[in-house]
């Protein structure tokens, strides 16, 4: 099978980019999608899948991971991920982003994001043009924030004259030094290094300055607190550049996940307070937060079997972005088709890729989901490299049932 | 000699945990339990023959990861005074400098068939990680920021001695609580004991949200000792003192320095505590660490050493078949 038979995909409902969810088809020839509505057929010799009344929606695009888990990846209806360049050795240099970009082909496109700074230090400015014409789709300054603000403007100013966004991370490094939690009182209680949540706003606040300075796009890959989501929103309100992610953890838990020094609860920013958290939801309901990602990171036991400080942050979260997202339309919070704009088409958007919405002329990345099915998350089960989810034995809804990538069947269950 | 003050439920009921990793997660009886268990070690310890053959076969292994003198020693006497063969395994001359990781270096030890463990670790939850791992009980001797146990049970056992009673007594915790796990394990012993528990530092010195394990908050320390039945003085690191955290060691001794000044503002009778090492000079001035009647310095680590039997008793009744302590232990 190549993407020169083309694909029809019947009897679903289609997530339509105008925001609608419909009944019908979509087919698709040499890798795009060609006719999507109620009235497409299959052609003869078609490959043909019937959806069964499910969801025939975008494959997922997924920003900010940082291993290419294929396995993970497709069982959570993931067809393209951008690839953090905290790898050994960094993304820093043209060759490897161009090794980086062909590294799930065909059945799942990897973006590489290129390292903003030499080896990610936060000092030197890398090959950044060199690593778009390689293949890279955006630039990012990694797991750290850069401290110095002179470095962070020529970044950005340099980057918004070859029309690329940053992706950040938002904490002022000066005040979480080595914490590995938010200030408060389960830090307290568990004597853990902990660091304000305002170290976030902190961070954010001067970047907004620096990029609305220069004029560049940035996108916030996490914002995580009441005040760093406040300006963000004021951001937007201004008509600046300025974008916004999210994981499903910080939406779903809160510093009380810690308790029992549970290091599968270590993230990187870490898990912040009840207030925060319903800040989050509330700011995904109001379209101040543009995407949730995975931020895929699996680890193993010689990374999280370790005291809380000592263990490595992230977790794997590919296998129930899709789930956990369904929650917030289950909860009310956005639509159905909201969902997948903060989980395809517009991280597709901000890395500039033709994909992400089902229509005409787009790459076709479909996936058959039941949003409904119910699963239970089992940590010993997964599909990833790594079993590290803070979500082990909790039953979530939403199963992604087939998965195409250019047109071509990755996966059917 | 203090009379116990509660009777205690049948066997192993009186104390249900296999292993002691923190003070919280203690009933306060249970805490009461060890006290009382305590007190007959300190009459033993006053005697010409010190030794018992309570824990004669039994092997402790004292695992310290991290550099320390008096509370390595403290268990090393506690469990040689029992009758039970003790090793010490240095960090220095261990496996740990190689890269191996704790959780090998626990099951290498686990795998020796020790029959109890003393860990002390640099990280907070280290000994809560080993506790899962291992069949022996685990006795915490020190774990990051996070707990001190033995430390709060023998500070609480001197308090009694000289107090009696835990209730309405007004303890006042002075010095960089935000580092401490000795104050983190006295704020939950005291507070379950009945006691009423002041802290004082400067801002970057208390913990986010300190004031939610129900202590006092307090900036000035004149304002703390105010009506103080109990000092405790914390030791600050010399580290801390030049210029991140505190300006200079001199200038907080002028504002947290315990002198006989300072000390007049508490209460007559107020007891003056150190977990030691002290900073003379520093944190607490010598006529005051010295002070006759007061000072109950030496007292913490006379009380260490039976509190520390105690636990070691307490903990090896299970393994031991002692009648009532079979059976299944709590976490």
């Amino acid at each position: 099978m190549s993407n020169n038979t083309p694909l029809t995909v019947t009897g679903g409902q289609l997530v339509l980019p105008d925001g609608t969810i419909a009944p019908g088809a979509l087919r698709s020839e040499g890798g795009f999608i060609t006719a999507v509505g109620a009235d497409v057929t299959p052609q003869p010799g078609d490959e043909v899948h019937d959806a069964r009344g499910r969801l025939i929606a975008p494959g997922l695009v997924d920003i900010g991971v940082f291993a290419i888990d294929k396995p993970a990846f497709h069982f959570g209806g993931i067809t393209r991920a951008a690839l953090m360049p905290d790898q050994n050795p960094p993304l820093d240099v043209p060759a490897r982003v161009r090794f980086a970009a062909q590294s799930g082909k065909p059945d799942l496109w990897v973006h590489p994001l290129a390292a903003a700074t030499q080896n990610l230090e936060g000092k030197a400015l890398a090959e950044i043009a060199l690593m778009r014409d390689a293949g890279a789709k955006a630039v990012t300054t990694g797991r750290q924030w850069i401290a110095d603000s002179g470095t962070m403007l020529r970044l950005l100013q340099y980057t918004g004259m070859l029309g690329m966004v940053v992706l950040a991370h938002p904490e002022d490094a000066g005040i979480t030094g080595k914490a590995v939690a938010t200030s408060g009182e389960m830090a307290t209680r568990l004597g853990l290094p902990s660091a304000p949540a305002e170290a976030e706003a902190l961070a954010i606040s001067r970047d907004i300055a620096l990029a609305e300075l220069a004029g560049a796009a940035i996108h916030f890959r996490k914002v995580t607190t009441a005040r760093g989501l406040d300006l963000v929103r004021r951001a937007k309100d201004r008509g600046l550049k300025v974008t916004a992610g999210v994981t499903p953890a910080y939406f779903m838990l809160s510093d009380i996940a810690l308790a029992g020094f549970r290091t599968f609860a270590h993230l990187s920013p870490p898990l912040r307070s009840e207030d925060d958290r319903k800040a989050v939801i509330a700011a995904i309901g109001d379209g101040t937060i543009d995407v949730v990602a995975s931020g895929h990171d699996p680890r193993g036991p010689e990374d999280k079997r370790l005291p809380f400080a000592d263990s490595a942050p992230g977790m794997a979260g590919a296998e129930t972005l899709l789930p956990l997202t369904m929650n917030l339309v289950r909860d009310g919070v956005i639509s159905l088709s909201r969902a997948f704009e903060l989980i395809a088409t517009n991280p597709a958007k901000l890395l500039g890729v033709n994909a992400g919405k089902l229509e005409v002329g787009a790459e076709a990345d479909i996936a058959v989901i039941d949003a409904d099915r119910p699963w239970i998350v089992d940590s010993d089960k997964m599909a990833a490299a790594a079993g590290n989810t803070p979500f082990d034995k909790q039953p979530v809804q939403g199963r992604v049932l087939a998965l195409f990538k250019g047109g071509v069947a990755v996966k059917a269950k | 000699m203090t009379a116990p003050e509660f009777t205690y439920p049948e066997g192993s009921a009186a104390f249900p945990h296999r292993s002691l990793v923190g003070i919280g997660g203690l009933a306060p009886h249970e805490i009461m339990f060890l006290l009382d268990e305590a007190q007959q070690w300190v009459d033993l310890n006053r005697g010409t023959q010190k030794r018992r053959d309570l824990l004669s076969g039994l092997t402790i292994i004292n695992a310290f990861f991290e550099n320390s003198t008096r509370t390595l020693l403290s268990f090393e006497i506690a469990g040689k005074r029992l009758g039970a063969d003790v090793v010490n395994m240095a960090v220095a001359n261990s496996s740990v400098k190689k890269g191996e990781t704790l959780i090998d270096t626990a099951m290498t030890l686990n795998a020796m068939r020790a029959d109890a463990i003393v860990i002390r670790h640099a990280s907070s939850g280290a000994v809560h990680l080993i506790s899962n791992l291992v069949d022996c009980p685990v006795l915490n001797a020190g774990d990051g920021q996070h707990e001190h146990p033995t430390q709060a049970l023998l500070d609480a056992l001197t308090i009694r001695q000289a107090k009696r009673a835990f209730n309405g007594l007004r303890v006042t915790i002075c010095g960089d609580i935000l580092h401490s796990r000795v104050a983190r394990s006295n704020i939950l012993a005291l507070n379950s004991l009945g006691a009423e528990v002041r802290v004082c530092a400067p801002p970057a010195l208390l913990p986010a949200d300190i004031e939610r394990m129900s202590v006092k908050v307090f900036h000035d320390f004149d304002a703390a000792l105010k009506g103080a039945d109990v000092v405790m003085m914390l030791r600050l690191q010399l580290e801390r003192m030049e210029g991140q955290f505190i300006p200079s060691p001199r200038e907080y001794r002028h504002l947290y320095g315990l002198s006989l000044d300072r000390l007049a503002k508490a209460e007559g009778n107020a007891l003056v505590m150190h977990p030691g090492p002290m900073n003379r000079g520093i944190e607490i001035d010598s006529n005051v660490a010295d002070l006759v009647g007061r000072s109950q310095i030496t007292t913490q680590v006379e009380m260490g050493v039976a509190m520390r039997m105690a636990c070691l008793d307490v903990l090896t009744r299970r393994g031991r078949g002692m009648p009532g302590w079979a059976g299944e232990a709590r976490a």
